[in-house]
C-alpha cells in the first residue's frame, strides 16, 4: 500500500523551481511549475548519479546540472541526448498548503 | 548517387551523435560510422576522473543501439585518404568506400614531448589504453609526476591523490589554468590541490627528462630533481587534420569550416575537436573547442546540414571539470573582458562574470562543491547568448535571482 508522505509547505518551493526531498533512503526531486502545479520525480538523473535539485527548471523541463540532459518533469520523458532513459514520476497532491508525495 | 549514403569518419562523441542525429532527423539512406579505435565508442571525460565507475569504460550508447538505429558501425577501421572527385574513401587495407556526404569527426591527439613519445614510463591521455597504463601507477606507495597544469593534468593529479599516490605537478606558466580560467578561480583550485598534498611547481621549466626502466627523473631549471614512477604529459592536443590535408581541404588551427560546419568542399563537413569554426556571438571569431558538449552540439548540427538544413552553429561554448569534490564550469569566452564581477554563493562556491565593452556579458566561470554553480552558469549562458548587459550590482548580489534578469 502506498501512502502519502508530507514533503513541505507549498511556499518552500519557488515557482518554476525544484527542491530535493529524501525519504527512507530514497531521494526525490519535487517541482513547482510556472502554472503553480506540483510534481515529483526520482531525484537522480538517469544518465549519471547526479541530483536534479541543482538543475534548472524552465517551463515543463528540468535540466540536469551536469551535462544538461533534459526531462519533462510532469511526464518523466527524457528529451534526447545525452539522456535516453525516462525519469520515474510520482503522484503529488497539495492539501491545506502542504505538499504530499506518494512514493509507492 | 543517393544509395551512397552518409559516412562519418571518427567514432568519438561527435561522430556518434551525428550518426544518431541523422536517424532522428528521419534520414533513411545508409549511415556508416568508421572508427579507428577497436572499441565500441566510449566517453572520454571519465578517463581522467576518479568517479565511482573509475575502472569501467562508459559506452556513449549501448552496443545494440547501433543495429537498432540502422547505423553501420565499423570499429578498427582507419580511413587513409579521400578521393573528392569520385566521392570515395580509401580505407587502410585497400577497400574503397563511397560516400554521398562525409563528416570528418577525427578528434585530436595529445601533444607529446619531442624524443619521449615511445618511452614506457611517459604517458599522455586520450584513450582507454592510455588511461589503463596511467592507472597502474596510481595506487598507494606510488609517485606520479604530471607535466602541465591544464584540465587533464589537474584531474589526473586529483585522481592520483584520491587513489593514494604521491603527486608532483609541474607547470611552466606562473599559475595553473593560464588559458581560459580567471586567476581568482585558478588560485582557489591551486590551494585545494596543495591542501590535498599535491606538490606544485609553477613558473619553472624542465631541463631534462630521463625515462629509465624503473623510474622517470625530471630535472627542473632550478636544479631540483623529481623521481617518479611515471610521468604524464598534459600539454594540450592537436587537431587530427592529416586526412583533410591530404584531401586538399583548408586547414586553419584544425579543419576550417564555415558557420554551417561545411569545409571548402560542400559535400564534406567537419565537427568536434578536429575543426575550427567562426562563432557569430563573438563577432565571427574563429575558434577550436575541445569540449564534450561542443562535440555533441556540432555532431547534431552537422548531421542536419548534411541533409540540407543550412543551420548556423552559434552555441555558447561550455565545459566542466571535476577535481576532488569540486566542479568548475565555464560558459562563454572571457577574452576581451574588461570587468569581472564576483558573486559569492557560499564559502565554497563562487562565480565570476566577465563583462566586455558596453557591459555585455561575455563569459561566466564558476567553482564550487558538487553542482553548486551549475544553475547560475546555465542562466549566465542564456544571457551570453542574448548578448545581455546585466547590471553588475545585480550580478554580484546572490539574493537577486539570475532567472529574474533573463
Ligand atoms: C581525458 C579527457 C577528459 C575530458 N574531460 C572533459 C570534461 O570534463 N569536460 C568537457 O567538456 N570535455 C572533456 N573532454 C573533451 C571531450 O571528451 C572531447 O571534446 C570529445 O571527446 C571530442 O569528441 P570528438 O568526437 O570530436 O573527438 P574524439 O573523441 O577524439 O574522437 C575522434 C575519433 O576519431 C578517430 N579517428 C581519427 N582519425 C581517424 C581516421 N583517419 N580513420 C578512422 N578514425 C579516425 C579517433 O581514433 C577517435 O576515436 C575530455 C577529453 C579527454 C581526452
Ligand atoms: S548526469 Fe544528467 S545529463 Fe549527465
Amino acid at each position: 500500500m502506498s501512502t502519502w508522505i508530507e514533503v513541505c509547505d507549498k511556499n518552500d518551493i519557488d515557482e518554476e523551481d525544484v527542491i530535493r526531498f529524501d525519504h527512507e533512503g530514497r531521494s526525490f526531486a519535487i517541482y513547482r511549475s510556472p502554472q503553480d502545479s506540483f510534481h515529483a520525480t526520482d531525484g537522480h538523473c538517469t544518465h549519471e548519479n547526479v541530483h536534479l535539485a541543482d538543475g534548472l527548471v524552465m517551463d515543463d523541463i528540468i535540466e540536469c546540472p551536469k551535462h544538461n540532459g533534459r526531462f519533462n518533469y510532469k511526464t518523466g520523458q527524457a528529451k534526447g541526448a545525452p539522456v535516453c532513459i525516462n525519469l520515474k514520476t510520482y503522484p503529488v497532491k497539495v492539501d491545506a498548503g502542504r505538499v504530499f508525495v506518494q512514493v509507492g | 548517387m543517393s544509395n551512397r549514403g552518409m559516412v562519418i569518419v571518427g567514432a568519438g562523441e561527435t561522430g556518434v551523435r551525428a550518426a544518431f542525429a541523422l536517424r532522428e532527423l528521419g534520414y533513411r539512406g545508409a549511415v556508416t560510422l568508421l572508427g579507428e579505435e577497436p572499441h565500441i565508442p566510449y566517453e572520454r571525460p571519465p578517463l581522467s576522473k576518479a568517479g565511482g565507475e573509475a575502472e569501467t569504460v562508459r559506452a556513449i550508447v549501448s552496443n545494440q543501439s547501433y543495429g537498432e538505429a540502422g547505423i553501420s558501425f565499423r570499429p578498427g577501421v582507419r580511413v587513409r585518404s579521400i578521393d573528392r572527385s569520385s566521392h570515395e574513401l580509401q580505407l587502410e587495407g585497400g577497400e574503397n568506400f563511397p560516400y554521398e556526404r562525409l563528416l570528418l569527426a577525427t578528434g585530436a591527439t595529445p601533444r607529446e614531448l619531442p624524443g619521449l613519445a615511445s618511452q614506457s614510463r611517459v604517458h599522455v591521455l586520450r584513450t582507454i589504453e592510455h588511461a589503463a597504463a596511467i592507472r597502474r601507477h596510481m595506487g598507494e606507495g606510488r609517485h606520479i609526476a604530471v607535466l602541465g597544469g591544464g584540465f587533464i593534468g589537474l584531474e589526473l593529479a586529483a585522481m592520483g591523490r584520491m587513489l593514494g599516490a604521491a603527486v608532483t605537478l609541474i607547470e611552466v606558466q606562473p599559475r595553473i589554468l593560464m588559458r581560459g580560467v580567471p586567476e581568482a578561480l585558478a588560485l582557489a583550485l591551486q590551494e585545494r590541490h596543495e591542501a590535498e598534498g599535491v606538490v606544485l611547481h609553477c613558473g619553472i621549466t624542465v631541463d631534462t627528462i630521463d625515462a629509465g626502466d624503473d623510474e622517470v627523473r625530471i630535472r627542473l631549471a632550478d636544479g631540483s630533481d623529481i623521481r617518479a614512477d611515471a610521468l604524464v604529459v598534459g600539454i594540450g592536443a592537436q587537431p587530427n587534420v592529416s586526412l583533410a590535408l591530404q584531401a586538399g581541404l583548408v586547414i586553419d588551427n584544425g579543419i576550417a569550416v564555415d558557420h554551417h560546419l561545411a569545409t571548402c568542399d560542400s559535400d564534406i563537413f567537419a565537427a568536434g575537436d578536429c575543426c575550427s569554426f567562426p562563432l557569430p556571438i563573438y563577432a565571427g571569431r574563429r575558434v577550436r573547442l575541445e569540449s564534450w558538449r561542443n562535440a555533441q552540439e556540432q555532431g547534431a548540427l552537422a548531421a542536419a546540414n548534411m541533409l540540407g538544413a543550412s543551420q548556423i552553429f552559434n552555441a555558447v561554448p561550455w565545459f566542466w571539470s571535476d577535481q576532488y569534490d569540486i566542479t568548475l564550469q565555464v560558459a562563454g569566452l572571457a577574452d576581451g573582458a574588461t570587468c569581472h564581477v564576483r558573486r559569492t554563493l557560499s564559502p565554497q562556491a563562487q562565480i565570476l562574470f566577465h563583462l566586455g565593452d558596453g557591459g555585455r556579458l561575455l563569459a561566466a566561470s564558476g567553482l564550487g562543491v558538487g553542482n553548486a554553480v551549475a544553475r547560475d552558469i546555465r542562466l549566465a549562458e542564456m544571457m551570453i547568448a542574448k548578448a545581455a548587459t546585466p547590471a553588475p550590482e545585480a550580478l554580484s548580489d546572490p539574493s537577486v535571482k539570475l532567472k529574474s534578469m533573463l
